[in-house]
């Protein structure tokens, strides 16, 4: 004999929300503006941030620079980018704390303006810890789809909320910082505040380094990985492609996954 | 003095930028009352957007101190439930009797028939036992068990007293309870 779910709490179970659709419906016969998203003024790593949220979540940043700090024009942005008014309103839980750390794994974002593939590459994005980038190519073989690296620069481009999903931590596999939808001196600015040396890293590409080992671990990692950085550099070794570190018996990270793959 | 409902401060204060957040926050209390009342979700749709409507216009030609004294979802639940009973009247018909067919809506997954049956039990059989009780305590059940009001509120969108509602509800439970028991596809009749 089964037991008999409890009647209360099957009752509660009844309890139902209102169809899709049906605030706006509301509003609309009433003659009244649809209910906007929330947004704040805050101080980003490097310049202030406009920052619009809803009940789902963080759906969209800009850089308040870019729209001259007038909230009336970030207003008209939202709006024409996804059909809602702004109004001010108290800050979501977690936004200071993720734009303190660079870490926003934590806080909730609604991206349902993004498509699967887009959203799957931001994700992979969120990941990379602050002070380390990853190439275009790393992020495009990591969500599985190795061929599609000019599809992930152009997902990362139309990233709806910047900074805090962390696109500006992907680059160039040749080296270079690459472009940044706020401008490429904001990305560099971005990545200096988190410690990472930008100039080195950039350096070290160019002289055709893009996978370091370390002889005592014989693991190799990128250059900006956390373990990488900790490698004396008696013990660090150099390699131009992840092909070759595995030939000479490295075993790639198991944080940064710098993988096997020939590199771009 | 029951505490100040934050909500009805402020659209005391500005009704129009306001009233949005309202629906989001009373949404759910109004349609699940409408849905349960009236036993169809089209009917539920436009009774509970009525509701609001109604509430909408009647804010507007109150004063701001009548606003503020508002208990909203309490009031938002007595507005659905006269909407309700004055669209029976205006029919000129008692409550329709309910097609046993609803109960055949709550989906069923995957776990096969046993699963199914245990599922069709824990809501769909308890929905359609639930349609059957009579209106009083219908509606007490389900502001006190379903919307989760406390009596204070039941008793307020009943407009009776607190004693009352508490006494519709239980029975309404204990009714519910026997014909669960008796109607159990699992068990069949004692």
């Amino acid at each position: 004999m089964t037991t008999r779910p409890d009647l209360l709490t099957s009752l509660r179970s009844l309890r139902a929300t209102p169809p899709e659709g049906f605030d706006e419906g509301v509003l609309t016969r009433l003659g009244l503006e649809p209910a906007g998203d929330g947004y704040v003024l805050v101080d980003g790593p490097t310049e202030p941030l406009f920052v619009a949220f809803g009940p789902e979540g963080v759906n969209h940043v800009l850089a308040a620079r870019t729209v001259d700090g007038d909230p009336g024009r970030f207003a008209e942005a939202h709006r024409a980018r996804f059909g809602r008014g702004l109004r001010p309103a108290p800050a979501p839980t977690g936004l200071a704390a993720a734009l303190r750390t660079g870490k926003a794994g934590r806080l909730a974002f609604d991206l349902r303006g993004a498509t699967e593939f887009e959203r799957a590459v931001l994700r992979k994005a969120l990941e990379i810890p602050p002070g380390e980038v990853r190439p275009y190519a790393w992020v495009a073989r990591e969500i599985g789809r190795p061929r599609a690296v000019r599809a992930v620069g152009t997902a990362l481009g139309r990233n709806p909320v910047p900074v805090l999903i962390p696109c500006h931590r992907v680059v160039r596999a040749d080296g270079a910082i690459g472009e940044y939808v706020f401008g490429a001196p904001m990305k560099r600015a971005l990545l200096g505040a988190e410690h990472l040396d930008v100039d080195g890293n950039e350096q070290l590409a160019r002289t055709g380094v893009h996978f370091v080992g370390s002889d005592t671990t014989h693991a190799f990692c990128f250059p900006s990985c956390r373990h990488a950085r900790r490698i004396t550099d008696r013990h660090r070794v150099a390699f131009r492609t992840a092909e070759r570190a595995v030939e000479a018996g490295y075993r790639p990270c198991a944080d940064c996954r710098p993988g096997e793959a020939r590199t771009a | 003095m029951p505490p100040e409902d934050h909500l009805a401060v402020r659209a005391a204060v500005d009704l129009d930028g306001t009233f949005p957040d309202l629906l989001a926050a009373h949404g759910a209390a109004v349609f699940t009352t409408a849905l349960r009342v009236s036993r169809q979700p089209a009917d539920a749709e436009d009774l509970a957007s009525e509701t609001f409507v109604r509430a909408y216009r009647a804010m507007q030609g109150y004063a701001p101190e009548r606003i503020r004294g508002l208990r909203l979802r309490p009031w938002l639940v007595t507005i659905t439930l006269n909407l309700w009973r004055n669209q029976l009247r205006t029919a000129g018909r008692s409550p329709r009797s309910v097609a046993l067919g609803a109960a055949d809506e709550p989906a069923t997954g995957d776990g096969g028939p046993e699963q199914a049956v245990l599922d069709h039990r824990s809501n769909g059989w308890v929905e359609a036992c639930l349609d059957t009780l009579p209106d009083p305590q219908r509606q007490a059940v389900v502001l006190r068990h379903v919307v989760g009001l406390p009596y204070a509120e039941v008793a307020e969108a009943m407009a009776c007293p607190v004693g009352t509602a508490k006494s519709h509800a239980s029975r309404g439970l204990a009714s519910l309870r026997r014909r669960l028991a008796v109607n159990d596809p699992l068990e069949g009749p004692p």
